[in-house]
């Protein structure tokens, strides 16, 4: 007689997963991709944070903005700043992609380099600007 | 072999139930994102160093209420998307999975209303 009870899903084999395959450049750019969009997901509580105080008044604005210019303030809006421009970078390359264009392996390898370094310089030309506009 | 229904392919809703609805939202609010974000990150730039009254000013008036209004209506649901696959590919329990999925959208929603109801309050005079 055949056994009819249905298997756990433990008991099923799993396909290999990251650790079997050798890191390449567009698979750290891929997770990258993922990686910047969680974060600014969460990123966007401080967006939320400035504008309520902003809405709130001179008292909560002045302390939100205090917190935000600290060093430990700055630091995480640079990461925030590289995690957007990287992020809206990737997203180009996937509108890209989505017409059917560009899968050619040179093709998406300079695309790759060009959201890395793209996104780096981008985020340090933005900074200047700020630290000139203050 | 095609075991598919001519009804089922013709309506093209897949697996899910819903087709390329997800993925073309997806899309949109990429789209819409692009132009919105920058005119975001140029009114904070613009508004760096300034004080809360100008500061203030700069965020009530009406063309910046709207873009900005616009900016968070689809980053929020462009969030909402995008962290929802994040969820569907790596919690597999049903229950934790059903709970994180709802979190996402209370999550993103609460941001929507607090960003929406202050731009709103800064565009019609703290």
């Amino acid at each position: 007689m055949t056994d009819t009870t249905p298997r756990s899903p433990q008991q099923r084999p799993l396909s290999p997963h990251l650790q079997v395959y050798k890191p390449m450049l567009t698979m750290t750019m891929s997770i990258m991709h993922r990686v910047t969009g969680s974060a600014l997901y969460f990123g966007m509580v401080l967006v939320a944070c400035w504008l309520l105080a902003a809405a709130s008044g001179a008292e909560q604005f002045n302390m939100v903005q205090s917190i935000y210019g600290s060093w430990i303030g700055r630091l995480i809006l640079f990461g925030f700043t590289w995690a957007l421009i990287h992020h809206m970078l990737g997203g180009l390359r996937h509108l890209v992609w989505d017409t059917g264009r560009g899968f050619e392996l040179p093709t998406v390898e300079m695309m790759a380099k060009l959201n890395l370094a793209g996104s780096i310089v981008l985020t340090i030309l933005l900074w200047i600007v700020a630290y000139v506009v203050r | 072999m095609d075991l598919r229904t001519p009804l089922s392919k013709v309506r093209g809703h897949g697996s899910a139930g819903d087709g390329t609805h997800h993925w073309w939202l997806q899309r949109v609010t990429a789209i819409a994102n692009i132009p919105l974000v920058i005119f975001f990150v140029f009114i904070v730039v613009l508004n760096i160093g300034k004080t809360h009254a100008e500061v203030a000013a700069c965020l009530g008036s009406p063309m910046v209420v709207i873009g900005l209004l616009l900016a968070v209506l689809s980053i929020t649901w462009h969030m909402r998307l995008g962290m929802q696959v994040v969820i569907e590919d790596y919690v597999h329990a049903e229950g934790t999975k059903i709970a994180m999925l709802l979190a996402n959208t209370f999550f993103c929603t609460v941001l929507a209303v607090a960003c929406g109801y202050s731009i709103l309050k800064l565009g019609f005079g703290v």
